[in-house]
């Protein structure tokens, strides 16, 4: 896959060799791959990549690595479940859940972005992984270290789910949990990683790990058989999903896969973090940095890396940007549910209540063929829901006990 | 004096070193100290207008200066200040 040529200032446009640096030395502006695309399309082609393997990787043409060895090999390619009980609900003919509560191993779409960038930081020469993660990149960067026998340092802030800090533990990495919020220690990761020479995968391997995103738009297209869909709803932390889902869309373009991208893009935050969504809504195309206050800890990133650039997709595609309230967020997994079956994390809460929101004030209309995206596993953030999904039935073990209890007579009754 | 934590992709300008300490009553003030001591400096973390580059994080005692006062965050003796730059790896569909 020596499509990569060079990383390119997305400021400045000054290039660089594709090494493990992220940001431009002449105007501090963030680094990303560039490709040959007229090289990729020559090679690419639906068959191709159908015939490839059944992950993020039959993708291996768009993607920053140089191949042919690739880790996490079965990363990506989780359900696009047409969503019929929740379209209904909400008055939409042809509703999709992406869901990557179910992506291997660590159940969130983080494992897409750590794949890629692992494989590279591995084609680079590190033998030391590392992450600043609000708990779900922490988990992926554990699991695939201890498949890669790599060492890894995770940090996350202080006051993370109970599942999502055991959810590293059990690899065994370096858990630094540190004083302080995302932001934090992002901060401090950012100078650690000037001082060590580690891949951190969402500072200097950034560039790479970023582009994994973009996959979760690659297998919405050649899910829904090789089309685009009307409505896209993403929610947003950093802000980098919705940028790359959106660029994703667009290099099916560039290659030669689909004719057209017509996708509306839209964001999802929530009240208590939402820097990029309240930026959009004031019109203004900067967002001032928040000090984070939500149960959805996945999306608490109060100073977006990617805000900007966030804003600037939604805009060019016409999409929008709305917020929930803590409390909708927990009505959001509560519908998804019990609606499909899916159980997502608070992040998941988000995009299904903006979802819902989008729908009732006519953004999203009826007809249109619609995407949510589901990153992340509830089991994950239990906290959350623990006092809104009520207790188990508690009987005696006797059938009169059950019988009384579901107040059914002799022969039946109750559900039949 | 102030300490103020040197990014990588500046410590060219600063011989290699990752602290420098400096006198200065404000941060704009130390941007000034900073382009005396060490010319250039100014040039990379200020625009044309004179205004912070969108991905420049500068953080006073662990605050970002957004929350404060930005570049009129007033700065006193034994303060430590950090440059950060921003860790965005986005993108727009225009190649």
């Amino acid at each position: 896959m020596a499509t990569m040529k060079a990383l390119v200032c997305r400021e400045c446009g000054k290039e660089y060799p594709t090494k493990a640096i992220h940001v431009c030395e002449m105007c501090f502006g963030p680094l990303e791959v560039k490709y040959s695309y007229e090289e990729i399309k020559k090679s690419i082609s639906r068959k191709k990549i159908q015939d490839g393997p059944h992950s993020i990787w039959r993708y291996a043409d768009l993607l920053p690595v140089e191949g042919p060895t690739f880790l996490g090999p079965h990363a990506g390619m989780t359900p696009l479940v047409r969503a019929k009980n929740l379209g209904a609900y909400l008055g939409l003919d042809e509703l999709y859940i992406k869901n990557d509560t179910v992506n291997h191993p660590t159940l969130s779409f983080k494992d897409r972005v750590v794949a890629v960038a692992i494989t590279r930081a591995r084609e680079l020469g590190f033998e030391t992984i590392a992450c600043a993660s609000t708990g779900n990149l922490a988990n992926s960067v554990a699991a695939h270290a201890a498949a890669a026998g790599m060492r890894a340092y995770v940090f996350i802030p202080g006051d993370l789910e109970a599942a999502k800090v055991l959810g590293n533990l059990i690899y065994k990495p370096n858990v630094v949990e540190v004083e302080g919020n995302y932001d934090d220690v992002n901060r401090l990761c950012s100078e650690i990683a000037g001082e060590h020479g580690w891949a951190f995968v969402n500072i200097n391997i950034r560039p790479y790990y970023a582009e994994g995103s973009k996959t979760l738009a690659f297998e919405t297209v050649e899910q829904l058989g090789w089309r685009t869909p009307d409505q896209a709803v993403i929610p947003m932390a950093s802000g980098s999903l919705l940028t790359k889902i959106w660029k994703g869309l667009h290099e099916m373009k560039y290659v030669g896969l689909i004719d057209e991208v017509k996708t509306r893009i839209n964001g999802a935050q929530a009240e208590g973090c939402s820097p990029i969504s309240t930026a959009f809504k004031a019109g203004r195309d900067f967002f001032k940095p928040v000090k984070p206050k939500t149960i959805a800890k996945s999306l608490a990133i109060g100073n977006p890396a990617d805000g900007y650039y966030a804003l600037k997709a939604t805009a060019e595609s016409k999409g929008s940007m709305d917020m929930v309230t803590d409390d909708e967020v927990v009505e959001g997994i509560k519908l998804l549910a019990q609606t499909e079956g899916i159980f997502a994390e608070t992040a998941g809460g988000v995009t299904i209540g903006v979802l819902q929101k989008l729908v009732k004030n006519g953004t999203i209309k009826k007809g249109d063929l619609t995407v949510a995206y589901i990153t992340g596993n509830g089991l994950k953030t239990q906290e959350a829901v623990i006092d809104a999904v009520g207790r188990p039935v508690r009987i005696q073990p006797s059938l009169a006990a059950f019988e009384k209890t579901f107040k059914m007579g002799k022969n039946g009754g109750g559900d039949s | 004096m102030i300490k103020v934590r040197i990014p990588t992709p500046l410590r060219p300008l600063t011989k290699g070193q990752g602290e420098v300490e400096t006198k200065a009553a404000s941060v704009l003030d130390m941007i000034e100290a900073l382009n005396t001591a060490h010319p250039g400096i100014k040039d990379r973390l200020c625009d044309d207008t004179g205004e912070l580059r969108r991905f420049v994080n500068i953080y006073v005692n662990e605050e970002d200066i957004r929350f404060l006062k930005g570049k009129e965050t007033s700065l006193k003796d034994g303060d430590e200040v950090s440059i950060v730059p921003a860790i965005a790896g986005g993108t727009s569909c225009r190649m």
